[in-house]
């Protein structure tokens, strides 16, 4: 392996080389990966694998790539996309114990399910046709029904509510689409050595998906070169995050469980992925800060910082960083092999308990009210005891503030009265001008667009709770609307609750690596979270109606077209005549009736010889067969032409 | 104090096996009458004014987060707890939640969350459950004096978990008078509303072939050794036998133990859906429509045995895991179509298709008979009155329905007289207030009587209204009365119709009878009068508690009627209504065709 390594590089290097040359562009396309691992206060560990890709700009046409994955970069130039996310999502990210106010958290905590957003750069009119392709491209190229949000009634236009300010964005979310491996599989294939090599060889399948959340991101953005001629670059992201829980043998219970690489995935690096410019491991440990001196320059105290009374790690980090709440252990993986493969372990020696840093308010939303008919969606914030020490406060008129926004979108059969909305903060109700300072709002059409809510809150920065109640009525579905699935209910998308005067960022005391994960982290990101999906039970038709429906009109059918029949053809006179005619000969009649009943009694067919001939019988059964038929025909076009009607 | 420890110890004990823990106090003051409640939803939470802190229970109640699941939906878990003073029962009920509940904070299959709530059943079983759905439902976020009560702070701390799937109450209590343990299933919830049969099925199956408990559902102790009864199952016996041996694949025969195990159980599930008194904390689920049942165990030990305690443990959590589990892998809601159905042993049960036929065949009769009273009625009009109005052939019903209307609107008011007798000022016994009701409410019979002319039975006015037109609109009212009952409530319309059909149809003027002096005529008469004097909605009660086992007699009688009306009320029953409504003025009615001057 490592000799055909050694082969490969001079290889690579001759061919970056000669790409350089024959595009006459200033730099080469550029793919790193990292992994960084966080030991987590309710003894889980979160697992982050970081990849990004770069394309840089170059001329429009002709275009090849060598790392870059071609079907990212032909979806980007055919549907014009400026800027993308795409996030699968598995499990619910919890916000009190894993964090909500870092940029990891506030990145990829995402909601259940699928969920995209895409920004255009096309002309206003265009912006919804381009959104279509999209959703059945990606449809394509993650196994995945994305192609359901084509629907004008699954995705909404958000204008500020959402964090990017743009009239060209499209958000929409899928909550009930289940995540597996066949998603996963197409995501792996865009890395330039898929799972074979490097840090993502560790993902092996079992383990990844055992967790309790798991996450897979794409997020990618066009880079605008600035010259004439060039076309724009791409910036490719993909993170998987996981949460895991470390098998324990310890039976204490405050005591925070040892794990290593292999122990998580149950696989170990051997190597870094030959193509990637740079393969790091990142060991985030937080709350330990108070213990240490400042310098770290002396060989002794550098190692007290991975090897000491608390906890020791199996490998001596190549840096230590220090950021505002903790410390960032970096290792390089370039140096592992076969024979010493990267095995990564954390051995914790005391109990140890620390929190993380949760986001200003903390949010829930659930419904109110029962029955079938009408209900109330409400949001209740919360704060956080965090909140006190974070920064980002705002003054407005002498007042502390704490602005939130909340962002929502309702299904059409969710027929919300916005004018009930209402807001209550530490238990007094307010009214609207008091705290709200934006809100915009699209109301839904029935069976043609969703709805949408943006609203801004200004909440004192004393605010214990918040709680906001918006009432709706539920809608009939027609019956070719439902589902084929199983009847479960009906969701509501999760809501977005971000805060605009808040950014998370780590805060580095050195100065940086060249690093994209820690680059992106030190970027201030907008302190987002996303709420629970809702499930609303609507009326469900029985569907096996229209079968008894059927049934009972055809019986009615038959008895009342069978006595009218009946009594048209009857001559009575003749039968009287007849009957009179009889009378004298008659005699077994009442015998023959005996006869008859105990064998039907009895369930066996008679005996007797049957005097009728078989061609009239034939004949009779034939007028039968045809009434059947015409009756049945009947039946179908009633109810064809009952059920299509619109 | 002792009731603080305990809650502190059950939430420490929930949160240490890794649950989300948080109490909610509530008042232990519940339901009150007001006329217009009976058809709303379960109210928001209305606060009241006067808050006192002297007396509140905490709810404590735990989640359970399914590691890979989304929240949308949960599964509850209620035992009522005393938390003062608590037998040795309870607190089994508490272990094998307990249990359980440890089992499932491990487990890596949840794809709901799990809600363990321990109620506090000082104030009755139903109350709390009612307290803690409500905040759950519709939570007031105004201010509250309840919250500031006590050292236990509850502000904010209520935490939900996505639409409820279903609801299991457990409760132990008793020991079990037969060998093996015994499980007793309760359903019926406010109205007759029933859980969805499935869920019914899924613990009866769990129980009877993995855990090996005896399941019963309620039934009518009394039923069982009636002579008539068991006449009619050696009769139904015999029947079957004979249409055996005559065609082999007709197996409709029962044996009579059989037959009377299932009237006895029908009786019971027919009276209590009737009554439309939820039969155990259950019913507060129903409200939000979630299913929900009591399952009541008795153990076959003394509480203090731990050897046996163990296995009973066990068996107790398995049938819970086992529940938790069908509810839990189901992705879809139970089936839309088994809500309306009778019980007549854990496991068999009569559907709304076969049961609809006996009160549709029974109401039936009733348009019949009024139509051709009402073609009669106007021959016998025509005949006697020669006048030139006689030419409104079609307005001849409007006397009658004069009459009717007003004692329907007469029966009205005396339903809605308790809530102004309970705004009367000062402390009365049950009995006093009934005593109350009812002199008012036949001082208000008196009235109408006299000054709506022609309604009096008593007056001789020979050209009053004809009491065959009479008895038809009657007869109408009584049915389209029953018909609208059936939807609402389908077993009290079956019950009523029992009474009230024989009555509207067999009833007669008494004088031309008396005068005949036919055996026939005096037969009928006799009949309409002990029909009516069952139907009295007071006799009806007493006979009702005679075959109950409960004699009663005098002024006690009235202040029992009183209580359980009252009862009837509070739990929004729609029976009270319709005794008000329907069965009273028809009663009435009957009463005025009887004495008719004919």
């Amino acid at each position: 392996m490592a000799s055909l390594v050694r082969s490969w590089i001079p290889l690579l290097i001759l061919q970056s080389f000669l790409v350089a040359v024959a595009f006459g562009s200033k730099e080469a396309e550029q793919f790193s990966e990292a992994l960084l691992l966080k030991p987590l206060p309710d003894r889980k560990v979160l697992a982050h694998f970081h990849f990004e890709n770069r394309a840089p700009p170059s001329n429009s046409h002709g275009r090849h790539h060598h790392l870059f994955p071609k079907a990212i970069s032909q979806l980007v130039q055919k549907f014009r996309v400026k800027e993308m996310e795409l996030s699968f999502t598995q499990g619910r990210w919890n916000h009190e114990h894993w964090g909500g106010f870092d940029p990891l958290s506030s990145m990829n905590a995402k909601p259940v399910g699928v969920e995209l957003w895409a920004v255009f750069d096309v002309p206003q009119s265009q912006v919804d046709t381009s959104w279509k392709n999209l959703t059945h491209a990606l449809s394509g190229l993650f196994c995945a029904s994305i192609n359901f949000l084509e629907s004008s009634t699954s995705y909404a236009a958000p204008t500020w509510g959402f964090g990017t300010n743009s009239d060209k964005l499209r958000y929409g979310s899928l909550p009930r689409e289940a995540v597996c491996t066949e998603n996963l599989t197409p995501w792996l294939k865009l890395l330039p050595c898929r799972d074979k090599d490097g840090i993502s060889a560790l993902m092996n399948r079992p383990s990844v998906y055992r967790g309790f959340y798991h996450s897979q991101r794409l997020h990618l953005s066009t880079v605008e070169s600035g010259q004439e001629g060039l076309g724009s670059g791409i910036v490719l992201e993909q993170t998987l995050t996981v949460v895991l829980q470390p098998e324990t043998t310890s039976v204490e219970t405050n005591m925070q469980p040892s794990w290593s690489l292999s122990s998580l995935f149950g696989r170990k690096v051997v190597g870094s992925c030959v193509l990637a410019k740079s393969s790091n491991v990142y060991l985030q440990l937080e709350g330990r800060l108070g213990h240490e001196s400042k310098n770290v320059d002396t060989e002794i105290e550098a190692h007290k910082l991975w090897k000491n009374a608390d906890f020791d790690l199996s490998l001596k980090p190549d840096r230590v960083l220090r950021e505002s709440s903790g410390l960032l252990f970096i290792f390089d993986i370039d140096k592992s092999s076969d024979s010493e493969p990267f095995d990564l372990g954390l051995n914790w020696k005391l109990p140890s308990k620390w929190s993380c840093q949760q986001a200003p308010l903390q949010a829930s939303r659930f419904l109110m009210g029962s029955g079938n008919e009408r209900g109330a969606i409400a949001i209740l914030l919360k704060a956080t005891e965090s909140q006190e020490k974070l920064p980002g406060r705002e003054l407005t008129d002498g007042r502390c503030t704490i602005k939130a926004n909340i962002f929502q979108i309702f299904p059409w059969y969710i027929k919300v009265y916005y004018h009930t909305l209402q807001i209550f903060v530490d238990q007094q109700q307010k009214t609207d001008s008091e705290v709200l300072k934006k809100i915009n709002v699209s109301p839904s059409t029935d069976k043609v667009s969703s709805g949408m809510l943006e609203m801004m809150l200004e909440l004192p920065c004393e605010v214990k709770s918040a709680a906001i109640s918006i009432e709706y009525d539920k809608g009939f579905l027609h019956i070719d609307e439902y589902p084929p699935d199983a009847n479960q209910g009906f969701d509501i998308p999760s809501a977005l609750i971000s805060f605009p005067s808040h950014h998370a960022s780590l805060d580095f005391q050195e100065e940086l690596s060249k690093s994209p994960l820690l680059s992106s982290f030190k970027e201030k990101s907008l302190v987002r979270s996303y709420t629970e999906v809702l499930l609303v039970p609507l009326t469900t038709p029985d569907f096996s109606m229209p079968y008894n429906v059927i049934t009972i009109t055809c019986t009615i059918f038959a008895l009342y077209f069978g006595s009218l029949l009946n009594v048209l053809r009857r001559r009575i006179g003749e039968e009287e005549r007849f009957l009179k005619s009889q009378a004298g000969k008659k005699t077994g009649g009442v015998k023959q009736l005996l006869l008859r009943l105990t064998a039907k009694i009895r369930g066996r067919p008679i005996e007797a010889p049957s005097s009728e001939s078989p061609a009239a019988e034939s004949s009779f059964l034939s007028t039968k067969l045809i009434f059947k038929i015409i009756l049945i025909a009947g039946a179908a076009a009633a109810w064809q032409y009952f059920s299509t009607d619109k | 104090m002792k009731a603080r420890v305990f809650q502190k110890l059950i939430g420490k004990y929930m949160s240490e096996m890794g649950a989300e823990v948080y109490y909610q106090k509530f008042h232990p003051e519940g339901n009150q009458f007001h006329p217009l409640h009976f058809f709303s939803g379960p109210d928001s939470y209305t606060l009241l004014d006067n808050v006192s802190c002297a007396s509140y229970g905490v709810n404590v109640a735990g989640i359970i987060r399914a590691p890979r699941g989304d929240g949308k939906e949960s599964i509850v878990l209620v035992t009522p707890y005393d938390f003062i003073n608590g037998g040795d029962y309870e607190a089994l009920s508490l272990g094998i939640t307990g249990t359980l509940f440890s089992l499932l904070a491990r487990v890596t299959w949840l794809s709901k969350d799990i809600i363990w709530l321990v109620a506090d059943s000082r104030y009755g079983d139903y109350r709390p459950v009612a307290a803690w759905l409500t905040e759950y439902h519709s939570p007031s976020f105004k201010d509250s004096d309840l919250l500031k009560c006590g050292e236990l702070n509850t502000a904010d701390k209520f935490r939900r978990a996505g639409t409820m799937a279903a609801a299991l109450v457990l409760k132990v209590d008793g020991r079990s008078e037969r060998f093996e343990d015994t499980l007793s299933i309760y359903a019926e919830a406010s109205n007759g509303q029933m859980p969805n049969l499935d869920l019914i099925n899924v613990v009866n199956y769990l129980a009877v072939h993995r855990q090996g408990f005896y399941v019963k559902v309620e039934k009518v102790v009394s039923l069982l050794s009636s002579s008539w009864l068991k006449i009619i199952g050696e009769i139904f016996e015999a029947v079957g036998k004979l249409a055996h041996t005559l065609n082999p694949d007709w197996n409709f025969g029962i044996p009579t133990a059989d037959y009377l195990e299932g009237s006895a159980t029908l009786a019971s599930s027919l009276y209590s859906q009737a009554l439309g008194i939820p039969t155990g904390p259950h019913g507060a689920f129903r409200d939000y429509q979630v299913d929900a049942i009591t399952l009541k165990v008795s153990p076959r030990f003394p509480p203090d045995s731990k050897t046996r305690q163990h296995d009973f443990f066990l068996r107790g959590a398995k049938l819970l895991e086992g529940t938790i589990r069908s509810v839990n892998n189901l992705l879809e809601k139970f089936h839309q179509s088994f809500f309306l159905y009778l019980l007549t042993s854990p496991s068999k049960f009569i559907s709304v298709g076969v049961y609809m036929i006996a009160f549709a065949l029974l109401v039936a009769s009733l348009p019949m008979v009024a139509a051709s009273l009402y073609i009669d009625g106007c021959k016998a009009l025509n005949n006697s009155t020669l006048n030139p109005a006689g030419n409104f052939k079609s307005w001849k019903w409007l006397d009658a329905a004069k009459q009717v209307f007003a004692l329907h609107l007469f029966g009205l008011i005396v339903t809605l007289l308790p809530y102004f007798i309970c705004q009367v000022p000062g402390q009365h016994s049950p009995s006093n207030r009934s005593i109350m009701w009812g002199t008012t409410s036949s001082s208000l019979l008196l009235i109408t009587f006299a000054t709506i002319p022609g309604c009096s039975p008593f007056s001789s006015r020979r050209h009053g209204t004809n009491w065959a037109v009479l008895k038809s609109v009657t007869i109408s009212a009584a049915f389209i009365g029953l018909c609208l009952m059936s939807i609402i409530n389908f077993a009290t319309a079956e019950i009523g119709a029992l009474l009230l059909v024989p009555t509207c149809l067999i009833v007669q003027p008494i004088k031309p009878a008396l005068r005949s002096r036919r055996i026939k005529s005096l037969l009928g008469a006799f009949c309409s009068m002990v029909l009516l004097t069952i139907g009295f909605p007071v006799m009806l009660f007493a006979i009702s508690k005679g075959l109950f086992g409960e004699g009663l007699v005098g002024l006690s009688l009235g202040g029992e009627f009183w209580t359980w009306l009252e009862s009837l009320w509070a739990w929004k029953s729609a029976t009270y209504l319709y005794i008000g409504m329907v069965h009273l003025p028809c009663w009435l009615l009957c009463l005025c065709i009887l004495f008719h001057p004919s």
